[in-house]
Protein backbone atom coordinates (compact mmCIF):
# COMPACT_ATOMS: atom_id res chain seq x y z
CA UNK A 1 0.00 0.00 0.00
CA UNK A 2 1.11 3.79 -0.42
CA UNK A 3 0.13 6.39 1.60
CA UNK A 4 0.26 9.86 1.03
CA UNK A 5 0.22 12.07 3.80
CA UNK A 6 -1.44 16.08 3.73
CA UNK A 7 0.46 18.23 6.35
CA UNK A 8 0.64 21.75 7.06
CA UNK A 9 2.87 24.65 8.28
CA UNK A 10 0.93 26.70 10.87
CA UNK A 11 1.71 29.06 13.89
CA UNK A 12 2.54 27.16 16.69
CA UNK A 13 0.28 26.12 19.08
CA UNK A 14 2.25 28.12 22.16
CA UNK A 15 2.49 31.28 20.58
CA UNK A 16 -0.08 34.22 21.75
CA UNK A 17 -1.79 34.97 18.59
CA UNK A 18 -1.70 38.83 17.85
CA UNK A 19 -4.09 39.93 15.58
CA UNK A 20 -3.02 42.94 12.90
CA UNK A 21 -3.93 46.74 13.78
CA UNK A 22 -5.50 47.44 10.34
CA UNK A 23 -7.69 43.99 11.10
CA UNK A 24 -6.52 41.98 7.74
CA UNK A 25 -5.30 39.16 9.86
CA UNK A 26 -3.30 38.13 12.24
CA UNK A 27 0.94 38.58 12.79
CA UNK A 28 2.86 36.44 11.38
CA UNK A 29 6.11 37.50 10.71
CA UNK A 30 9.22 36.05 12.89
CA UNK A 31 6.31 33.59 14.81
CA UNK A 32 7.40 30.08 15.27
CA UNK A 33 6.01 28.13 13.05
CA UNK A 34 5.08 23.99 13.10
CA UNK A 35 3.49 21.36 11.63
CA UNK A 36 -0.31 21.42 12.54
CA UNK A 37 -0.60 18.91 15.59
CA UNK A 38 -2.93 16.16 14.58
CA UNK A 39 -0.69 16.41 11.17
CA UNK A 40 1.68 14.78 13.43
CA UNK A 41 -0.81 11.72 14.07
CA UNK A 42 -0.95 11.37 10.59
CA UNK A 43 2.21 10.93 9.90
CA UNK A 44 3.17 8.93 12.71
CA UNK A 45 0.09 6.42 12.27
CA UNK A 46 1.47 6.21 8.16
CA UNK A 47 4.99 5.14 9.84
CA UNK A 48 3.00 2.66 12.23
CA UNK A 49 1.39 1.06 9.28
CA UNK A 50 4.70 0.90 6.93
CA UNK A 51 6.66 -0.14 10.39
CA UNK A 52 4.31 -3.27 10.70
CA UNK A 53 4.60 -4.14 6.79
CA UNK A 54 1.10 -2.77 5.93
CA UNK A 55 2.42 -0.12 3.51
CA UNK A 56 5.44 0.10 1.25
CA UNK A 57 5.93 4.33 0.86
CA UNK A 58 4.66 6.77 2.49
CA UNK A 59 4.75 10.52 0.43
CA UNK A 60 4.32 13.74 2.79
CA UNK A 61 2.48 16.81 0.89
CA UNK A 62 2.55 20.09 1.60
CA UNK A 63 0.59 23.42 0.07
CA UNK A 64 2.14 26.80 0.80
CA UNK A 65 4.63 29.15 0.65
CA UNK A 66 8.29 28.28 0.08
CA UNK A 67 9.30 27.31 3.92
CA UNK A 68 6.20 25.32 3.85
CA UNK A 69 8.52 22.54 3.00
CA UNK A 70 9.92 22.42 6.77
CA UNK A 71 6.74 20.55 7.68
CA UNK A 72 7.64 18.44 4.84
CA UNK A 73 11.25 17.92 6.14
CA UNK A 74 10.63 16.87 9.47
CA UNK A 75 7.88 14.17 8.08
CA UNK A 76 10.80 12.84 6.23
CA UNK A 77 12.45 12.56 9.42
CA UNK A 78 10.13 11.02 11.46
CA UNK A 79 9.70 8.19 8.28
CA UNK A 80 7.99 9.30 5.57
CA UNK A 81 10.07 8.39 2.26
CA UNK A 82 9.79 11.33 0.22
CA UNK A 83 8.27 14.69 -0.40
CA UNK A 84 6.04 16.89 -2.35
CA UNK A 85 5.83 20.65 -1.96
CA UNK A 86 3.08 22.45 -3.99
CA UNK A 87 4.04 25.74 -3.95
CA UNK A 88 1.40 28.50 -3.63
CA UNK A 89 2.14 32.42 -2.69
CA UNK A 90 -1.35 33.30 -1.06
CA UNK A 91 -3.35 31.23 2.00
CA UNK A 92 -5.92 29.69 0.03
CA UNK A 93 -9.25 27.74 0.94
CA UNK A 94 -9.45 24.04 2.01
CA UNK A 95 -11.65 23.89 -0.91
CA UNK A 96 -8.87 24.89 -3.56
CA UNK A 97 -6.54 22.69 -1.05
CA UNK A 98 -8.96 19.72 -1.61
CA UNK A 99 -8.64 20.71 -5.19
CA UNK A 100 -5.19 20.44 -5.75
CA UNK A 101 -4.65 17.64 -3.61
CA UNK A 102 -6.97 15.14 -6.01
CA UNK A 103 -4.60 16.38 -8.81
CA UNK A 104 -1.84 14.83 -6.94
CA UNK A 105 -3.46 11.83 -6.14
CA UNK A 106 -4.42 11.20 -9.52
CA UNK A 107 -0.73 11.47 -10.72
CA UNK A 108 0.49 9.33 -7.75
CA UNK A 109 -2.36 7.10 -7.28
CA UNK A 110 -2.07 6.14 -3.54
CA UNK A 111 -3.83 3.74 -1.92
CA UNK A 112 -4.86 6.09 1.54
CA UNK A 113 -4.60 9.35 2.24
CA UNK A 114 -4.19 10.79 5.86
CA UNK A 115 -3.98 14.34 7.22
CA UNK A 116 -5.10 15.61 10.40
CA UNK A 117 -8.45 16.57 11.15
CA UNK A 118 -8.47 20.27 11.51
CA UNK A 119 -5.92 23.06 11.23
CA UNK A 120 -5.49 24.82 14.27
CA UNK A 121 -4.91 28.13 12.48
CA UNK A 122 -8.66 28.53 10.42
CA UNK A 123 -9.71 25.58 12.37
CA UNK A 124 -12.16 24.76 8.98
CA UNK A 125 -12.13 21.08 9.46
CA UNK A 126 -13.18 20.00 5.72
CA UNK A 127 -10.29 19.21 3.40
CA UNK A 128 -10.35 15.72 3.99
CA UNK A 129 -13.63 15.27 3.72
CA UNK A 130 -13.81 17.53 0.44
CA UNK A 131 -11.38 15.55 -1.22
CA UNK A 132 -13.07 12.79 -0.45
CA UNK A 133 -16.05 13.85 -1.94
CA UNK A 134 -13.79 15.20 -5.24
CA UNK A 135 -12.62 11.43 -5.24
CA UNK A 136 -15.67 10.08 -4.60
CA UNK A 137 -13.52 8.05 -2.06
CA UNK A 138 -14.94 7.46 1.34
CA UNK A 139 -14.08 9.27 4.64
CA UNK A 140 -13.37 7.96 7.70
CA UNK A 141 -12.50 10.84 10.18
CA UNK A 142 -11.41 12.02 13.15
CA UNK A 143 -9.98 8.31 13.45
CA UNK A 144 -9.23 7.40 17.01
CA UNK A 145 -8.27 3.54 16.60
CA UNK A 146 -6.99 2.46 12.69
CA UNK A 147 -6.88 -1.24 11.82
CA UNK A 148 -5.79 -2.10 8.10
CA UNK A 149 -7.36 -5.54 6.79
CA UNK A 150 -7.35 -6.45 3.17
CA UNK A 151 -8.60 -3.54 1.27
CA UNK A 152 -10.37 -2.25 3.87
CA UNK A 153 -9.42 0.10 7.16
CA UNK A 154 -11.80 -0.85 10.56
CA UNK A 155 -11.60 2.85 11.91
CA UNK A 156 -12.66 3.81 15.21
CA UNK A 157 -13.91 7.83 15.06
CA UNK A 158 -14.42 10.27 18.07
CA UNK A 159 -17.80 11.23 18.03
CA UNK A 160 -19.99 13.38 20.61
CA UNK A 161 -21.57 10.44 21.55
CA UNK A 162 -18.51 8.34 22.22
CA UNK A 163 -17.16 6.21 19.46
CA UNK A 164 -18.30 4.59 16.44
CA UNK A 165 -16.80 2.34 14.42
CA UNK A 166 -17.04 2.01 10.85
CA UNK A 167 -15.17 -0.37 7.65
CA UNK A 168 -14.49 2.17 4.31
CA UNK A 169 -12.60 -0.10 1.85
CA UNK A 170 -9.20 1.28 0.01
CA UNK A 171 -8.63 3.98 -1.70
CA UNK A 172 -9.99 5.76 1.10
CA UNK A 173 -9.46 9.03 3.26
CA UNK A 174 -8.47 9.16 6.90
CA UNK A 175 -8.28 12.21 8.89
CA UNK A 176 -6.41 11.91 12.53
CA UNK A 177 -7.64 12.49 15.86
CA UNK A 178 -5.00 13.69 18.62
CA UNK A 179 -5.88 10.26 20.12
CA UNK A 180 -5.02 8.39 17.54
CA UNK A 181 -1.48 8.08 18.66
CA UNK A 182 1.72 9.38 19.76
CA UNK A 183 3.95 11.32 17.41
CA UNK A 184 7.65 10.44 17.55
CA UNK A 185 10.49 12.92 17.87
CA UNK A 186 12.51 12.67 15.01
CA UNK A 187 16.01 11.37 16.33
CA UNK A 188 19.62 13.42 15.02
CA UNK A 189 20.52 10.23 12.73
CA UNK A 190 16.90 10.74 11.12
CA UNK A 191 17.01 14.44 10.75
CA UNK A 192 20.28 13.94 8.64
CA UNK A 193 19.10 11.31 6.86
CA UNK A 194 15.82 13.49 5.77
CA UNK A 195 17.85 16.25 4.67
CA UNK A 196 19.10 13.72 1.27
CA UNK A 197 15.41 12.13 0.76
CA UNK A 198 13.98 13.83 -2.24
CA UNK A 199 10.79 16.97 -2.33
CA UNK A 200 9.50 17.69 -5.48
CA UNK A 201 8.44 21.23 -5.88
CA UNK A 202 5.45 21.65 -8.26
CA UNK A 203 3.76 25.24 -8.76
CA UNK A 204 0.08 25.36 -8.02
CA UNK A 205 -0.35 27.16 -11.27
CA UNK A 206 0.85 24.11 -13.25
CA UNK A 207 -2.17 21.81 -12.03
CA UNK A 208 -5.03 23.69 -13.60
CA UNK A 209 -7.28 24.10 -11.17
CA UNK A 210 -9.22 27.12 -9.73
CA UNK A 211 -7.46 28.08 -6.39
CA UNK A 212 -9.06 31.67 -6.42
CA UNK A 213 -11.11 32.58 -3.22
CA UNK A 214 -14.77 32.18 -2.61
CA UNK A 215 -14.46 33.99 0.70
CA UNK A 216 -13.90 37.20 1.71
CA UNK A 217 -12.33 37.82 4.69
CA UNK A 218 -13.76 41.31 5.59
CA UNK A 219 -12.22 41.86 9.11
CA UNK A 220 -10.19 39.54 11.78
CA UNK A 221 -10.23 41.08 15.06
CA UNK A 222 -9.43 40.51 18.57
CA UNK A 223 -12.30 38.65 20.72
CA UNK A 224 -14.18 40.50 23.65
CA UNK A 225 -12.34 40.72 26.69
CA UNK A 226 -13.26 39.50 29.49
CA UNK A 227 -13.35 41.93 32.41
CA UNK A 228 -10.88 41.29 35.12
CA UNK A 229 -12.20 39.32 37.80
CA UNK A 230 -11.24 39.38 41.77
CA UNK A 231 -8.95 37.35 44.07
CA UNK A 232 -11.03 35.67 46.90
CA UNK A 233 -9.58 34.91 50.55
CA UNK A 234 -10.97 31.11 51.25
CA UNK A 235 -12.70 28.34 49.65
CA UNK A 236 -15.44 29.36 52.21
CA UNK A 237 -15.57 33.02 50.31
CA UNK A 238 -15.36 31.30 47.23
CA UNK A 239 -18.48 28.77 47.06
CA UNK A 240 -20.37 32.17 48.75
CA UNK A 241 -19.00 33.76 45.72
CA UNK A 242 -20.23 31.08 42.99
CA UNK A 243 -23.76 30.45 44.90
CA UNK A 244 -24.58 34.13 45.59
CA UNK A 245 -23.18 36.08 43.42
CA UNK A 246 -22.44 34.37 40.28
CA UNK A 247 -25.64 31.65 41.17
CA UNK A 248 -23.88 28.95 39.33
CA UNK A 249 -24.07 25.95 41.76
CA UNK B 1 -34.20 32.19 -0.74
CA UNK B 2 -34.71 29.26 1.89
CA UNK B 3 -32.71 27.57 3.68
CA UNK B 4 -32.17 23.86 4.41
CA UNK B 5 -31.21 22.53 7.40
CA UNK B 6 -29.93 19.13 8.54
CA UNK B 7 -31.15 17.46 11.22
CA UNK B 8 -29.24 15.13 13.65
CA UNK B 9 -31.35 12.19 15.33
CA UNK B 10 -31.10 8.98 16.62
CA UNK B 11 -34.23 7.97 15.06
CA UNK B 12 -36.20 8.52 18.13
CA UNK B 13 -35.48 11.82 19.01
CA UNK B 14 -33.80 15.46 18.21
CA UNK B 15 -30.20 15.85 19.14
CA UNK B 16 -30.37 18.53 21.01
CA UNK B 17 -28.12 20.43 19.24
CA UNK B 18 -30.02 20.54 16.22
CA UNK B 19 -32.52 23.20 18.02
CA UNK B 20 -29.52 25.72 18.43
CA UNK B 21 -28.80 25.16 14.69
CA UNK B 22 -32.84 26.25 13.80
CA UNK B 23 -31.97 29.58 15.63
CA UNK B 24 -28.71 30.38 13.58
CA UNK B 25 -30.79 29.00 10.68
CA UNK B 26 -33.70 31.21 11.05
CA UNK B 27 -31.80 34.15 11.26
CA UNK B 28 -30.00 33.31 8.22
CA UNK B 29 -33.66 33.60 6.43
CA UNK B 30 -37.02 32.72 8.10
CA UNK B 31 -37.41 29.79 5.07
CA UNK B 32 -36.43 27.20 6.79
CA UNK B 33 -36.81 23.75 5.52
CA UNK B 34 -35.27 20.74 8.07
CA UNK B 35 -34.12 17.74 6.34
CA UNK B 36 -34.89 14.17 8.03
CA UNK B 37 -33.02 11.19 7.02
CA UNK B 38 -33.33 8.38 8.92
CA UNK B 39 -35.30 4.78 9.22
CA UNK B 40 -38.61 4.77 11.24
CA UNK B 41 -38.14 8.26 12.20
CA UNK B 42 -41.65 9.28 12.15
CA UNK B 43 -40.93 10.87 15.80
CA UNK B 44 -38.37 13.01 14.74
CA UNK B 45 -40.13 14.44 11.73
CA UNK B 46 -42.90 15.16 13.69
CA UNK B 47 -40.84 16.37 16.76
CA UNK B 48 -39.28 18.94 14.35
CA UNK B 49 -42.54 19.99 12.49
CA UNK B 50 -43.46 21.73 16.15
CA UNK B 51 -40.78 23.93 16.29
CA UNK B 52 -42.04 27.56 15.23
CA UNK B 53 -39.56 28.22 13.38
CA UNK B 54 -39.59 25.54 11.16
CA UNK B 55 -41.86 26.02 8.04
CA UNK B 56 -41.44 22.15 6.50
CA UNK B 57 -39.72 19.20 7.20
CA UNK B 58 -38.68 17.03 4.37
CA UNK B 59 -38.60 13.12 5.61
CA UNK B 60 -36.90 10.41 3.83
CA UNK B 61 -37.32 7.28 5.44
CA UNK B 62 -35.22 4.12 4.37
CA UNK B 63 -33.08 1.63 6.74
CA UNK B 64 -30.07 2.71 4.81
CA UNK B 65 -30.17 6.31 6.80
CA UNK B 66 -30.89 3.56 9.82
CA UNK B 67 -27.05 4.79 10.93
CA UNK B 68 -25.41 8.18 10.25
CA UNK B 69 -22.83 7.62 7.38
CA UNK B 70 -21.66 10.74 5.69
CA UNK B 71 -21.65 9.25 2.21
CA UNK B 72 -25.57 8.28 2.02
CA UNK B 73 -26.43 11.40 3.30
CA UNK B 74 -24.43 13.28 0.86
CA UNK B 75 -26.50 12.04 -1.54
CA UNK B 76 -29.54 12.38 -0.37
CA UNK B 77 -28.70 16.12 0.47
CA UNK B 78 -27.04 16.86 -2.78
CA UNK B 79 -30.51 15.72 -4.56
CA UNK B 80 -32.56 18.92 -2.43
CA UNK B 81 -29.45 21.13 -2.61
CA UNK B 82 -30.63 23.24 -5.86
CA UNK B 83 -33.78 24.31 -4.59
CA UNK B 84 -32.05 26.26 -2.17
CA UNK B 85 -30.37 29.20 -0.95
CA UNK B 86 -28.08 27.47 2.24
CA UNK B 87 -27.39 24.62 3.64
CA UNK B 88 -26.33 24.64 6.89
CA UNK B 89 -26.26 21.98 10.16
CA UNK B 90 -24.90 22.02 13.63
CA UNK B 91 -21.00 22.23 13.65
CA UNK B 92 -20.19 19.18 15.93
CA UNK B 93 -19.15 15.73 15.37
CA UNK B 94 -22.03 15.44 13.24
CA UNK B 95 -21.98 18.63 10.88
CA UNK B 96 -18.50 18.73 10.96
CA UNK B 97 -18.31 15.14 9.67
CA UNK B 98 -21.02 16.06 6.56
CA UNK B 99 -21.23 19.61 5.52
CA UNK B 100 -17.62 19.61 3.52
CA UNK B 101 -18.73 16.52 1.53
CA UNK B 102 -21.93 18.48 0.39
CA UNK B 103 -19.68 21.53 -0.20
CA UNK B 104 -17.06 20.07 -2.73
CA UNK B 105 -19.42 18.48 -4.48
CA UNK B 106 -21.41 21.86 -4.93
CA UNK B 107 -18.55 23.69 -5.43
CA UNK B 108 -18.91 25.90 -2.70
CA UNK B 109 -16.23 26.71 -0.06
CA UNK B 110 -17.88 26.19 3.54
CA UNK B 111 -18.21 28.66 6.48
CA UNK B 112 -17.03 26.50 9.16
CA UNK B 113 -18.36 27.07 13.35
CA UNK B 114 -20.20 30.48 12.95
CA UNK B 115 -21.13 32.50 16.17
CA UNK B 116 -23.00 35.31 14.62
CA UNK B 117 -25.07 35.38 11.76
CA UNK B 118 -24.03 39.31 9.86
CA UNK B 119 -26.57 38.76 6.93
CA UNK B 120 -27.50 36.19 4.78
CA UNK B 121 -23.86 35.80 3.36
CA UNK B 122 -22.02 37.24 6.17
CA UNK B 123 -20.77 35.78 9.27
CA UNK B 124 -18.16 36.04 12.57
CA UNK B 125 -16.35 32.93 13.12
CA UNK B 126 -13.52 32.41 15.23
CA UNK B 127 -9.82 31.19 13.77
CA UNK B 128 -7.18 29.94 16.12
CA UNK B 129 -9.37 28.24 18.54
CA UNK B 130 -11.00 31.53 19.10
CA UNK B 131 -8.24 34.06 20.03
CA UNK B 132 -9.36 36.09 16.98
CA UNK B 133 -12.53 36.49 15.57
CA UNK B 134 -13.02 36.33 11.45
CA UNK B 135 -15.49 38.57 9.39
CA UNK B 136 -16.35 36.65 6.59
CA UNK B 137 -18.10 37.21 2.95
CA UNK B 138 -19.27 34.17 1.05
CA UNK B 139 -19.69 34.90 -2.56
CA UNK B 140 -20.44 31.47 -3.67
CA UNK B 141 -23.76 31.14 -5.08
CA UNK B 142 -25.36 28.39 -2.72
CA UNK B 143 -23.73 28.63 0.83
CA UNK B 144 -22.72 25.34 3.04
CA UNK B 145 -22.91 27.21 6.70
CA UNK B 146 -21.72 25.09 10.01
CA UNK B 147 -23.28 26.64 13.27
CA UNK B 148 -21.33 26.59 16.71
CA UNK B 149 -24.55 25.11 18.66
CA UNK B 150 -23.12 27.29 22.04
CA UNK B 151 -23.18 30.59 20.47
CA UNK B 152 -26.74 30.24 19.99
CA UNK B 153 -30.05 29.78 22.22
CA UNK B 154 -31.65 26.75 21.81
CA UNK B 155 -34.98 27.42 19.34
CA UNK B 156 -38.62 26.37 21.16
CA UNK B 157 -39.92 23.07 20.70
CA UNK B 158 -43.39 23.96 20.02
CA UNK B 159 -46.59 26.03 19.22
CA UNK B 160 -45.25 25.16 15.13
CA UNK B 161 -47.14 22.71 12.65
CA UNK B 162 -44.91 22.43 9.86
CA UNK B 163 -45.68 20.28 6.67
CA UNK B 164 -43.97 16.97 6.71
CA UNK B 165 -43.71 15.66 2.86
CA UNK B 166 -41.96 12.59 2.27
CA UNK B 167 -39.45 12.11 -0.45
CA UNK B 168 -37.30 9.32 -1.63
CA UNK B 169 -34.10 7.94 -0.43
CA UNK B 170 -30.97 8.55 -2.84
CA UNK B 171 -28.14 6.10 -3.71
CA UNK B 172 -26.46 3.84 -1.25
CA UNK B 173 -22.72 3.84 -0.87
CA UNK B 174 -20.95 0.40 -0.96
CA UNK B 175 -17.58 1.46 0.28
CA UNK B 176 -18.41 2.67 3.64
CA UNK B 177 -20.43 0.24 6.10
CA UNK B 178 -21.09 1.12 10.03
CA UNK B 179 -20.09 -1.37 12.48
CA UNK B 180 -21.01 -0.01 15.77
CA UNK B 181 -21.42 2.73 18.27
CA UNK B 182 -20.09 2.47 21.97
CA UNK B 183 -21.70 5.68 23.79
CA UNK B 184 -19.94 6.55 26.91
CA UNK B 185 -21.64 5.30 29.40
CA UNK B 186 -20.68 7.67 31.96
CA UNK B 187 -23.03 9.22 34.56
CA UNK B 188 -20.74 12.62 34.27
CA UNK B 189 -21.87 14.81 30.99
CA UNK B 190 -20.26 15.16 28.04
CA UNK B 191 -17.06 17.54 28.05
CA UNK B 192 -18.00 19.39 25.32
CA UNK B 193 -21.95 20.30 26.39
CA UNK B 194 -21.64 20.16 30.13
CA UNK B 195 -22.83 23.11 32.14
CA UNK B 196 -19.68 22.49 34.78
CA UNK B 197 -16.42 21.54 34.14
CA UNK B 198 -13.84 21.54 36.94
CA UNK B 199 -10.08 20.69 34.67
CA UNK B 200 -6.62 19.62 36.70
CA UNK B 201 -3.45 20.77 35.15
CA UNK B 202 0.10 19.91 36.23
CA UNK B 203 -0.43 21.22 39.63
CA UNK B 204 -2.26 17.94 40.37
CA UNK B 205 1.30 16.22 40.08
CA UNK B 206 0.22 12.64 39.31
CA UNK B 207 -3.13 10.60 38.06
CA UNK B 208 -4.31 9.45 41.80
CA UNK B 209 -4.72 12.90 42.93
CA UNK B 210 -7.37 13.52 39.94
CA UNK B 211 -9.82 11.45 42.06
CA UNK B 212 -9.69 15.18 44.06
CA UNK B 213 -11.23 16.72 41.15
CA UNK B 214 -13.68 13.60 40.34
CA UNK B 215 -15.04 13.94 43.55
CA UNK B 216 -15.91 17.57 43.64
CA UNK B 217 -17.34 16.74 39.61
CA UNK B 218 -19.31 14.21 41.17
CA UNK B 219 -20.99 16.56 43.54
CA UNK B 220 -21.48 19.46 40.99
CA UNK B 221 -22.31 17.04 37.94
CA UNK B 222 -19.47 18.41 35.82
CA UNK B 223 -17.28 17.22 33.54
CA UNK B 224 -13.64 16.78 34.19
CA UNK B 225 -11.15 18.59 32.10
CA UNK B 226 -7.61 18.54 31.65
CA UNK B 227 -4.25 20.82 30.49
CA UNK B 228 -2.58 19.23 27.97
CA UNK B 229 0.16 19.50 30.34
CA UNK B 230 -1.75 17.21 32.45
CA UNK B 231 -2.14 14.80 29.59
CA UNK B 232 1.19 14.92 28.21
CA UNK B 233 2.38 13.82 31.68
CA UNK B 234 0.14 10.60 31.51
CA UNK B 235 -2.25 12.17 34.57
CA UNK B 236 -5.01 11.31 32.46
CA UNK B 237 -6.57 10.41 28.79
CA UNK B 238 -6.58 13.31 26.19
CA UNK B 239 -9.94 12.75 25.52
CA UNK B 240 -10.45 15.23 28.75
CA UNK B 241 -8.05 17.64 27.30
CA UNK B 242 -9.05 21.01 26.77
CA UNK B 243 -7.72 24.09 24.77
CA UNK B 244 -6.46 24.48 20.93
CA UNK B 245 -5.83 20.98 20.23
CA UNK B 246 -8.44 19.84 22.61
CA UNK B 247 -11.59 20.52 22.70
CA UNK B 248 -12.93 24.10 23.15
CA UNK B 249 -15.91 23.89 25.66
CA UNK B 250 -18.35 27.00 26.69
CA UNK B 251 -19.44 26.29 30.19
CA UNK B 252 -21.30 28.18 32.90
CA UNK B 253 -18.77 27.90 35.03
CA UNK B 254 -15.49 26.35 34.70
CA UNK B 255 -12.85 25.94 37.34
CA UNK B 256 -9.18 25.24 36.96
CA UNK B 257 -7.48 24.19 39.16
CA UNK B 258 -3.38 23.25 39.35
CA UNK B 259 -3.31 24.89 35.90
CA UNK B 260 -0.91 27.83 35.09
CA UNK B 261 -2.90 29.04 31.84
CA UNK B 262 -0.89 28.27 29.15
CA UNK B 263 -2.42 30.33 25.45
CA UNK B 264 -3.11 26.87 24.30
CA UNK B 265 -5.22 25.85 27.02
CA UNK B 266 -7.25 29.86 27.90
CA UNK B 267 -8.20 28.79 24.01
CA UNK B 268 -10.49 26.13 24.86
CA UNK B 269 -12.39 27.43 27.68
CA UNK B 270 -11.87 31.48 28.20
CA UNK B 271 -15.46 32.28 26.53
CA UNK B 272 -17.06 30.23 29.80
CA UNK B 273 -19.51 32.31 31.39
CA UNK B 274 -17.52 31.98 35.01
CA UNK B 275 -14.13 31.19 35.37
CA UNK B 276 -12.96 29.83 38.40
CA UNK B 277 -8.83 29.58 39.29
CA UNK B 278 -7.14 27.54 42.28
CA UNK B 279 -3.41 28.41 42.12
CA UNK B 280 -0.50 28.44 44.61
CA UNK B 281 1.30 30.85 41.92
CA UNK B 282 -0.82 34.24 42.65
CA UNK B 283 1.22 35.10 39.52
CA UNK B 284 -0.17 32.61 37.00
CA UNK B 285 -1.31 33.70 33.61
CA UNK B 286 -5.16 31.78 34.60
CA UNK B 287 -5.56 34.41 36.88
CA UNK B 288 -6.13 37.12 34.11
CA UNK B 289 -9.06 35.17 32.65
CA UNK B 290 -10.49 34.31 36.18
CA UNK B 291 -13.37 35.90 37.83
CA UNK B 292 -12.49 34.51 40.63
CA UNK B 293 -9.40 33.15 41.85
CA UNK B 294 -8.23 31.69 44.94
CA UNK B 295 -4.01 31.66 45.67
CA UNK B 296 -4.08 28.81 47.61
CA UNK B 297 -2.10 24.87 47.83
CA UNK B 298 -5.05 22.63 45.86
CA UNK B 299 -4.74 19.66 47.93
CA UNK B 300 -5.61 22.01 50.78
CA UNK B 301 -8.06 24.22 48.76
CA UNK B 302 -10.12 20.95 47.04
CA UNK B 303 -11.32 18.83 50.05
CA UNK B 304 -12.10 21.93 51.49
CA UNK B 305 -14.09 23.29 48.38
CA UNK B 306 -16.09 19.76 48.79
CA UNK B 307 -16.89 19.97 52.27
CA UNK B 308 -18.39 23.99 51.56
CA UNK B 309 -20.32 22.05 48.03
CA UNK B 310 -21.52 19.21 51.18
CA UNK B 311 -23.07 21.93 53.46
CA UNK B 312 -24.93 23.72 50.48
CA UNK B 313 -28.29 21.97 49.90
CA UNK B 314 -29.15 23.64 46.29
CA UNK B 315 -26.90 21.52 44.14
CA UNK B 316 -28.52 20.62 40.44
CA UNK B 317 -28.64 17.37 39.42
Amino acid sequence: MKILVAVKRVIDYNVQIRVKEDGSGVVTDNVKMSTNPPDDNAIEEAVKIKEAGKAKEIVAITIGEEKAQETVRKALAVGADRGIHVKVDNVIEPLAVSKILKKIVEKENPDLVFMGKQAIDDDCNQTGQMLAALLNWPQATFASKIEVKDNALEVTREIDEGLETIEVNVPAIVTCDLRLNEPRYASLPNIMKAKKKPIEQINASDLGVDINPRIEQIKVEEPPKRKAGIKVASVEELVQKLKNEAKVI
Amino acid sequence: MSVLLIAEHNNKEVRPFTYNAITAASQINDDLHVLVLGHQADDVAKSLSEVPNVKKVIHVDNEIYENYIAENYTSAIIKHAENYSHIVSSANTFGKNLMPRIAALLDTSQVSDIIKVISEDTFLRPIYAGNAFATVKSNDKKKCVTIRPTSFDPADKSGGSAEITKSDPAEVSSSTKFLKKEEVKSDRPELGTARIVISGGRGMQNGENFKLISDIADKLNAAIGASRAAVDAGYITNDHQVGQTGKVVVPDLYIAVGISGAIQHLAGMKESKVIVAINKDGEAPIFSVADYGLEADLFEALPQFLSELNKLNTIQK
